[in-house]
């Protein structure tokens, strides 16, 4: 249960750590929060023989407002941050209302929101969010620099498009223009614990309350986060109501197929992606026609 | 630039200690072992059960999940941190043994480290809130409804003392 000896490297640049990473690609890892790759090691499931922390790196501990509206998060921004920041509360409701149900608070005050995403657990809240909300990627490395759109960026369990040496170095979370709800809801044993089922909605309304774009993505429903892009079509141009949001349920019912876990059985899974979904579009909309969104 | 060997410079409950580890020594293991305070408890090392949790710059996190080397510069506090300066129970220590909210006691020091953190910033919680604040620590004897009448007391007392 202790990690196995490794070579420890703290650099103060991100250039330096980018640098370090390249000159030991195969034997190295990043250390962000280390609340996923600490218990791995402890396992000894991962044993790098050098690890690069990049807990000293402060010049990517921001979360920023861009002139577009977007918010960046640099790659060590904890995900303490995303309950406390009063651009994430102000800017990104929906980022701020799953982070909750990340982890435990011990957990939240350590593991970084970028580290989260990089270890692209399928379970995981925030990959599902980022989907959602069509987040953007910035991947670096000493030799590379390039942006990776979010559907573009989850390849498989615990396998993201990120090449060699390049580090995840920060996430671009798009404006919310008028008129738009998000709503987050999972269904799990203990707050604090992975979701057996959870389900990200952005919804963007017409002047008419009509849908113009509903984007529906889930976690725990296949080996990565994924959307359920024949339900999210089927609502564009109606209203959204009960009777509207209880047919794209079902629709999501029959285009999800997750797999089974120690923790529910697929069907009960599929059951509650059906429920979550319609309950999440319901408060999404509330959110998008005024109520809560105005009142933030 | 690659190091075997760390020094660590950090304060634990006002004291200031200064030690060189292996980088891969875990951060509880570094408070129990270099600075024989054994207080912080070890029970999953992999994070789940919450016993190591102590407070790190005012804010709690798994002992177990953070490294030696990240003590270095930091302001911790440990369960040995808690009471009074002339030794007595603290309000929460008190509640706790008030209520029986402590069994074999080896989950004691992560929620009392835990708890401290949460009622700093939610000094009236209700019992909801109290559960969740809970939720990443684990006890294998008391049922928790023990834990809960106590951090509910332990609020109720400290608010009427301020
Ligand atoms: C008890 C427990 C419960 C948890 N429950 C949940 C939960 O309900 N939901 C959830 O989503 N998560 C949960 N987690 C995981 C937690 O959210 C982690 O913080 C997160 O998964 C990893 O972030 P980190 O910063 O700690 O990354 P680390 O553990 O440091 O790293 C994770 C991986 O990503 C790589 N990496 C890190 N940063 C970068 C980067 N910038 N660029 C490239 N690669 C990088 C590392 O090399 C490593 O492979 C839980 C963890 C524990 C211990
Ligand atoms: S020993 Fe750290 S969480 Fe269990
Ligand atoms: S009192 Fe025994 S584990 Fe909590």
């Amino acid at each position: 249960m202790k990690p196995a000896r490794f070579k420890y490297a703290n650099p103060k640049t991100l250039n330096d750590a980018l640098s370090l990473r390249a000159e030991y690609e195969d034997e190295s890892r990043f250390l962000a929060g280390g609340q996923s790759l600490l218990p791995t090691m402890a396992f000894r499931l991962a044993q790098p023989e050098i690890l690069i922390d990049l807990n000293w790196l402060h010049e990517l501990n921001y979360v920023r407002l861009e002139t577009s509206g977007a918010i960046r998060v640099g790659a060590t921004v904890r995900h303490r941050e995303m309950q406390v920041n009063r651009l994430i509360i102000d800017h990104q409701p929906l980022v701020n209302e799953a982070v909750f149900q990340v982890a435990h608070q011990q957990i939240r005050n350590r593991g970084t929101l970028c580290g989260n995403l990089a270890h692209a657990d399928p379970s995981s809240e925030m990959p599902a969010v980022m989907l959602a909300l069509e987040a953007r990627f910035h991947a670096k490395s000493i030799d590379t620099d390039r942006w990776i759109e979010a559907v573009d960026f989850f390849l498989g369990v615990f396998e993201t498009a990120l090449e060699g040496p390049e580090m995840l170095i920060e996430i671009e979370l798009p404006s919310m223009p008028e008129r738009i709800g998000t709503s987050f809801m999972e269904l799990s044993r203990r707050p604090g614990d992975y979701a057996m089922m959870g389900v990200a909605v952005v919804l963007t309304l017409n002047k008419d309350g009509t849908c113009a774009n509903c984007r529906l993505a889930f976690c725990n429903a296949s080996d990565t986060a994924v959307l359920a892009p024949k339900a999210m079509a089927s609502l564009v141009g109606k209203p959204v109501n009960e009777e509207t949001v209880r047919a794209v349920a079902n629709i999501v019912q029959t285009e999800l197929d997750p797999p089974d876990n120690i923790n529910a059985s697929s069907a009960y899974k599929t059951h509650l992606a059906g429920v979550l979904t319609r309950r999440a579009l319901l408060k999404a909309v509330e959110r998008a026609s005024g109520g809560a969104r105005a009142a933030a | 630039m690659l190091k075997e060997f760390y020094t660590v410079t950090t304060v634990v409950n006002g004291q200031s200690y200064k030690r060189v580890i292996e980088p891969r020594m875990s951060l509880c293991d570094f408070l129990r072992d270099e600075l024989d305070l054994t207080g912080t408890h070890v029970g999953c090392e992999h994070g789940v059960c919450g016993a190591c949790t102590i407070l790190v710059d005012g804010l709690p996190v798994r002992s177990c999940l953070m490294l030696a080397p990240h003590a270095d510069g930091a302001d911790i506090q440990t369960i040995e941190g808690l009471a009074n300066e002339d030794g007595e129970l603290n309000v929460l220590q008190w509640a706790f043994r008030e209520k029986h909210a402590l069994q074999c006691g080896f989950c004691t020091p992560g929620f009392l480290t835990t708890i401290t953190a949460f009622l700093a910033e939610n000094p009236n919680p209700d019992r909801e809130e109290v559960r969740e604040a809970l939720s990443g620590n684990t006890c294998r004897c008391t049922g928790y409804q023990h834990i809960i009448d106590a951090v509910l007391l332990a609020a109720e007392t400290m608010r009427a003392d301020k």
